[in-house]
């Protein structure tokens, strides 16, 4: 036990942490800002192709992230076609990879959530004069919790994740090395209950976020 | 809306410190393609705080098996490359990735096995005849199977043997279990069997269970590793200024006196060989 605890006593772990809580939280925001207009504009309004469009997101929950990972890094790789922003091995591959994973669960929570209140809602919307369009706003708010709790099953998509990130991070020490990437260092060296207790803080970190995002609705509604 | 306005402002905040670190810490880092034995024993992170201390240069390590590895360097992602299977790196230099490669650290690789020893090799100093006898008693054995140096030097010693053991000509108790030199040795832990390490990784490791070292002293396990610069005209976006700094501290004196002061269980894990290459 005196592993776990001068781990995670050490300013170096501490960074370790805050990277996990920095990129997740980044690609989920990203997730947010890309899904959650996706999400709506797939529930109000009809076009060719929605349909297909509908079933492609909902197959993209089951992306594998290891070859997300590969996948970005032949694209960011200096031999590939956008290698000359230098970005394999740093942080911000490490964002663009969890925010195409988490991407498609938050557009395709906030799908179902919209989806179902413009069946419900839509006529009655309508009726008082507004397009698809300016419902938009109307039925996310109406939609904020469960937005909420797609905004945080991407979260959970992203802190839990290593097979994706491991690849365009390489895991430096100091640099891309995350909470998940740190229990896989450890678990391959052999040193077991320590990667146990790395991961037991992994999940504590998980709650409070949860816990904290819950407490930020249940003032709301007082 | 409170909520989700509340975690916004925070998701924004995060994304600006963390883009923020990154970008300003580019430009003294250089990316060093190197083996998991050397990361999983703790020598680079001993050995590279005082390089980055006396250069300022600081040293971005992705630990992959030598064959991931160069092959990391040949699509132009590192600056430097630090591993230890002399075929793979003379193919590496052959095709003009890389070059001015010197040796700077020599051990030796270990078979481990469990202490039951079903096989009945332990305290031999013939790695050939063991695997020999582990075959023909179908204990089972642990391979890399990821193109590491490590097993390429096994796959290399089996050859020898005249013997590719797989599980498609009905060798099931051969397990190839593609993954890094801590996953073998766990593997090999949680299923009694012998497997092929070098020593440093062995000694460091926390998870033996009953694995001891049955073979080692031949001298056909040496392990041997070299630091290979990339090549500027093939690879001109490397960093070369700064690799060439940390191949010249390792091959230096103080570099040297560094890596032979590293020792775990009052043992020297890794041998500098610049000076006299072994």
């Amino acid at each position: 036990m005196t592993d776990f605890w001068s781990t995670v006593g050490s300013g170096e772990f501490a960074r370790i942490v805050l990277l996990s809580l920095g990129v997740s939280l980044s690609a989920t925001g990203l997730s947010i800002v890309l899904g959650l207009p996706m999400g709506a504009a797939l529930a109000v309004f009809r076009f060719r192709g929605r349909r297909f469009l509908i079933v492609f997101i909902n197959a993209l929950l089951g992306l594998p992230p290891v070859v997300v990972g590969l996948a970005l890094y032949l694209v960011l790789s200096r031999a590939g076609p956008f290698g000359a922003l230098r970005l394999l091995f740093t942080p911000g591959a490490m964002v663009l990879a969890q925010t195409v994973l988490a991407t498609p669960i938050v557009a395709a929570l906030v799908h179902r959530a919209v989806a179902d209140l413009w069946d419900d809602y839509g006529g009655a919307l309508r009726v008082d004069g507004a397009t698809a369009l300016r419902s938009i706003p109307t039925l996310v708010a109406m939609a904020r919790m469960r937005i909420v709790t797609a905004a945080l099953a991407g979260f959970g998509r992203t802190i839990s994740e290593v097979g994706a990130i491991l690849v365009v991070g390489g895991n430096i020490a100091g640099y891309t090395r995350t909470m998940t990437t740190a229990i896989a260092l450890e678990t391959s060296k052999g040193n077991l209950s320590l990667a146990l207790g790395l991961g037991f803080v992994l999940i504590g970190i998980s709650v409070a976020v949860s816990a904290t995002v819950f407490a930020l609705g249940a003032e709301e509604r007082r | 809306m409170t909520a989700l306005r509340h975690l916004a402002a925070l998701l924004v905040g995060v994304l600006f410190a963390t883009s923020g670190d990154g970008a300003h810490a580019q430009s003294q880092a250089i990316v060093m393609a190197s083996t998991t034995s050397l990361q999983d024993s703790g020598l680079l992170d001993v050995l590279l705080p005082k390089f980055t201390a006396e250069t300022g240069v600081s040293i971005r390590v992705i630990a992959q098996g030598t064959g991931q590895a160069l092959a990391t360097a040949a699509r132009g992602d590192a600056d430097i490359v630090l591993v230890h299977d002399p075929e793979a790196e003379d193919k590496f230099i052959a095709e003009g990735h890389g070059g001015e490669r010197r040796q700077i650290a020599w051990n030796d690789f270990v078979i481990v096995g469990p202490a039951a020893d079903p096989a009945h090799v332990a305290g031999g100093h013939d790695a050939l005849a063991a695997l020999r006898t582990i075959a023909a008693a179908h204990a089972s054995f642990v391979s890399r199977g990821d193109k590491s140096g490590t097993d390429a030097l096994e796959k290399r010693l089996w050859r020898a043997v005249g013997r590719q053991p797989s599980l498609a000509s009905g060798d099931n108790w051969y397990r190839d279990i593609g993954g890094g030199m801590g996953a073998a040795l766990n593997a090999a832990a949680g299923m009694s069997a012998y497997t092929l390490s070098d020593r440093g990784t062995w000694l460091s490791f926390g998870n033996k269970a009953d694995l001891k070292i049955v073979i080692e002293g031949d001298p056909g396990l040496i392990n041997r590793y070299d630091v290979i610069l990339l090549d500027p005209k093939k690879h001109p976006d490397a960093k070369l200024e700064p690799a060439r700094r940390l191949r010249d501290w390792l091959v230096s004196e103080t570099g040297q006196a560094a890596i032979g002061a590293y020792v775990k269980q009052g043992q020297t894990l890794f041998h500098p060989s610049a000076a006299q290459p072994k």
